[in-house]
């Protein structure tokens, strides 16, 4: 093929073409956005929290700008890869914050990470919509961090209010060997005089063990009145075995750790009658019509499993939560980072999936412990309590 | 009374599995003098069989017991076919890598076939807790103490009572003068490897019921089927016995009368010391290497 346009002609050409591409460019691109950022674990290990976390952002982000946007300003989602790990997370931020220059970032997915980008948001001052559960993310206060995830605090209050409702007095705590299994430990041990609840003892198990009975034994010793057992799939499950091997009749508490349908497949028989604090998404459907949580839960469960024809998990619901509350706070804010940041401190009675919202300087969760509810497992399904 | 009791129970179980594990560990190393690191896989690989075959409702129990160990035998067959033939002329480091390999390798596959998530079966029996002095007695623990008596009598027996046992013990004596004397020294290494992976299997099949399984539990029940190896006498098959009972009984001890976090550690001191006062292990005879 030959060339047919002579050169001289073709730059002209291509002069006119960047003028007027210029002249009429889409107002999808450049300062016409709303460029917000989103740092998530959306593959390995920790995959299950990032990629539903992912998945919503993008869906809210498509449904807003076909709304037309915020202010007549379609918003920009970029999203970045963390890989559970810090220094990939600390590099996507800064990638965020530098280059891409985004007005706000949802996420990162885990405390760790979301504990090593802290710094750098504080000081571009960039408000940092955190999905993890940690409380040292929010406590003490910083003033450009949020989190919308429960604390491990508010279930430990939820188990400590419902016993107290139930007269008991003396708790047993058994709890994993790792960083959710001592998180838990410390906030039981902390808050159970409020409550007037002694712990008598408190025993842990291995993420990997096999049989817990060795600690039960030990626990039935002391005449407990309740266990409380903290950690995540599967030790829960062999735990809830051997207490109802061992035969004890006392009332057993897990974490909102173990609170999916593969915690009753683990423990099939044994799980009956267990009690555990739980984000309200796992029994949307049995909450009573006047919660207000119901319509927003009801609406984005329809919206993620008919978009994405996959189940939908409590985890996604953070990012989800975060996204709506940025795009309130966007509005009337003409994309200055401190106007965001003051709205969203000022925000107050949010209805989101994870819970009612009221956020204000010294409180950057937000969350009551109303954010979840207490289910007991009745004939192999979730059975809520009121 | 009834917790020392309950300790024991608890102990005996667990320490009869780690004895499974132990006499996997034991038998190969006779028989090739090697250390098979995968073989925490091979309890994988039988754990999450069952799961799929019995659990799935496929097969009846005793079949799926059959084919779920013939199947991971025969994976151990392959791993010394394919991995470690060509190299066995090698330097024993070299082996023990390759099995190291091989197990991330199993592991890997172990997380494609049966996904992350742990999986449960029922017990094999419907029979409820028996009542013991008020300690409560699994019938799955009986159960478990039955088939690991049974696979000790029955390769105690193998060894002493058949052609193609004693056979293998001359290989593991010497293998050149076994050669000299018209024994397939090959043959005899593939027919123990067949064996102690189908033993691992026994291992996963038998735990299946009292715990979780997931395609990474072999890398903690390994490691503690290797310390009872040690314990009881790299080698010897009562020795294995006897060591898995024994790191069984002294972790449910440990965290009964001491400390549950300090489980692990009870149990590695306990190994410390034996091996700190008698270094071949409690049964095991001076070069640690015969039976």
């Amino acid at each position: 093929m030959r060339q047919i346009i002579p050169i001289k002609k073709g730059i002209k050409r291509l002069c006119l073409f960047l003028a007027a591409s210029l002249l009429f460019s889409s107002p999808a691109l450049s300062k016409d956005t709303f460029k917000i950022g989103g740092v998530f674990s959306v593959t390995g290990r920790a995959s299950f929290l990032g990629d539903p976390e992912k998945k919503s952002m993008e869906m809210l982000v498509n449904q807003i700008n076909a709304k037309g946007g915020i202010d007549g300003r379609l918003l920009e989602a970029v999203i970045y890869d963390t890989e559970g790990d810090p220094q990939k997370t600390v590099n996507a931020v800064s990638k965020l914050i530098n280059k891409d220059q985004v007005i706000a970032i949802i996420g990162p997915s885990l405390t760790p990470t979301t504990l090593a980008v802290v710094p750098f948001a504080e000081r571009s001052k960039t408000l940092l919509i955190s999905c993890a559960a940690g409380i040292l993310i929010t406590e003490p206060v910083k003033p450009w961090v949020f989190k919308t995830a429960q604390s491990d605090a508010l279930a430990v209050a939820s188990i400590y209010q419902h016993m107290k409702a139930q007269g008991i007095k003396k708790a047993a705590i058994l709890s994993v060997s790792d960083a959710f299994g001592e998180s838990g430990k410390q906030q039981l041990e902390k808050q159970a005089d409020a409550y007037g609840i002694t712990v008598i003892r408190s025993e842990t198990f291995g993420a990997g063990d096999t049989d817990m009975t060795p600690q039960l034994t030990k626990i039935r010793k002391e005449n407990p009145e309740a266990i409380i057992c903290w950690g995540t799939n599967p030790g829960p499950a062999v735990v809830a075995k051997n207490v109802k091997q061992l035969g004890l009749q006392i009332p057993l508490y897990q974490s909102h750790g173990v609170a999916s349908p593969k915690f009753i497949e683990l423990a099939s028989d044994a799980a009956e009658g267990i009690y555990l604090p739980t984000g309200k998404i796992l029994v949307a459907d049995l909450l009573p019509d006047n919660d207000p949580q119901k319509p927003v839960l009801q609406n984005y469960i329809k919206e993620f499993e008919s978009r994405y024809n996959m189940p939908v998990s409590g985890f996604g619901g953070y990012a989800y939560d975060a996204v709506r509350m940025l795009a309130e706070a966007l509005k009337g804010s003409n994309g200055d980072k401190e106007k965001v940041r003051a709205a969203l401190e000022e925000m107050k009675g949010f209805v989101g999936v994870s819970g009612v919202f009221s956020f204000s300087k010294t409180e950057h969760n937000g969350l009551s412990p109303d954010a979840f509810v207490m289910v007991q497992i009745r004939n192999n399904t979730w059975e809520l309590i009121r | 009374m009834q917790e020392i009791l309950q300790y024991l129970f608890s102990g005996i179980t667990n320490g009869a599995i780690y004895a499974v594990i132990a006499v996997g560990f034991s038998m190969l190393y006779n028989s090739t003098e090697l250390i098979n690191f995968a073989h925490g896989e091979f309890v994988m690989l039988g754990g999450l069989g069952i799961v799929t075959l019995w659990g799935g409702s496929l097969l009846p129990l005793p079949a799926a017991f059959v084919l779920t160990v013939i199947g991971v035998a025969f994976v151990g067959f392959l791993l010394e076919r394919v991995a470690l033939r060509k190299v066995s002329r090698s330097q024993p480091i070299v082996l023990v890598i390759i099995t190291i390999g091989a197990s991330i390798f199993l592991r890997g596959i172990g997380m494609l076939i049966w996904g992350k998530d742990a999986h449960a079966i029922p017990s094999f029996t419907k029979l409820s807790p028996m009542d013991v002095f008020g300690a409560k007695l699994m019938p799955q623990s009986i159960l478990i103490l039955a088939i690991v008596l049974l696979v000790v009598v029955g390769l105690h027996l193998f060894y002493r009572k058949t052609l193609t046992g004693k056979a293998m013990q001359a290989c593991a004596i010497n293998e050149k003068a076994a050669w000299l004397s018209g024994i397939p020294s090959d043959q005899m290494v593939l027919l123990a490897f067949f064996l102690s992976a189908g033993i691992g299997a026994i291992a996963g099949i038998i735990i299946a019921p009292i715990t979780m399984c997931g395609y990474d539990m072999g890398i903690l029940l390994g490691l503690k089927g290797f310390c009872a190896a040690m314990l009881g006498g790299l080698g010897s098959l009562w020795g294995s016995l006897v060591g898995g009972l024994l790191l069984g009984i002294s972790e449910s001890l440990g965290v009964g009368y001491v400390s549950s976090s300090l489980k692990d550690a009870i149990a590695f001191l306990v190994l410390l010391l034996i091996l700190y006062i008698r270094p071949t292990g409690i049964l095991g005879i001076k070069e640690a290497k015969r039976f």
